[in-house]
């Protein structure tokens, strides 16, 4: 994300309608691929792209622009997926259109991989969001950790407790991963 | 949980959840919807909201106990 000029962000942060439909253009996409990192659902990242840019300029006058809008968006835009992540139930079966793995590893088989999956949503949101980010994603434990609004530490703590809620998960189902 | 356990999970969890590849970018603009949000009046609490919130903060209160549970939930 490319941070605005700071003439924009001061009029954005004085209300300006016009500096906030500027930053949308220059950040929606963006915020859109971070939501859909997150959430995996396009329909749904849209959704709460428009969430997370309501609640940007419902917020505007708390903008610091010495923090940069980037960093700020993302942490909302973080926020907001968790939000709808809440809302959602477990699904007993995964949505279609996700892409597939790229090389996928002979020894995990198609039935390890969906129980893995359906298992990993079950995992509490705030878990499952930093180990798709972090694992998953592989974004950078300490742009996670910005976005969530804590730690390295705290991130590593909830991946580690992801997989471990997962193996554990799995093993139930008697699954040895 | 060891550090290979840790490993071969990052690597399941990898292999049955593919990362979001490429430039992604919505169907279509967006700012039309942000406006319409912006005109939409807020929404207001419904009591049973309040009355849900009030629930639980009596219980944390009686049963300080489940804060860590509900918590770990959150």
């Amino acid at each position: 994300m490319r941070n605005g000029s700071s003439d924009l962000l001061n009029e954005f942060r004085q209300g300006n309608v016009a500096a906030f439909e500027t930053l949308f253009r220059l950040h929606q996409r963006a915020v859109y691929g971070w939501i859909l990192r997150i959430v995996r659902n396009p329909a749904a990242a849209e959704d709460l792209t428009v969430e997370t840019f309501w609640r940007i300029h419902r917020a505007h006058a708390r903008f610091q622009p010495s923090r940069g809008f980037e960093a700020w968006a993302r942490c909302i835009a973080t926020r907001a997926a968790l939000d709808w992540l809440r809302t959602q139930r477990p699904e007993t079966e995964l949505p279609a259109g996700l892409p597939a793995p790229a090389t996928a590893d002979p020894a995990v088989t198609d039935e390890i991989r969906r129980k893995t999956a359906l298992a990993f949503q079950r995992l509490p949101p705030r878990l499952r969001l930093a180990a798709v980010l972090a694992v998953v994603e592989e974004q950078p434990h300490k742009e996670v950790a910005e976005a969530l609004g804590i730690s390295v530490s705290a991130v590593k703590l909830r991946v580690f407790r992801a997989l471990r809620s997962l193996r554990k998960d799995l093993q139930q189902q008697g699954i040895a991963p | 949980m060891n550090a290979n356990d840790e490993l071969r999970m990052k690597k399941l969890l990898k292999q049955s959840l593919p990362p979001v590849e490429g430039e992604s970018e919505p169907g279509h603009d967006l700012w039309p919807a942000v406006l319409r949000r912006l005109d939409a009046r807020p929404t207001a609490i419904p009591w049973f909201d309040w009355a849900l919130g009030a629930s639980l903060v009596a219980f944390a209160a009686f049963f300080p106990a489940s804060i860590p549970v509900f918590l770990y939930y959150l």
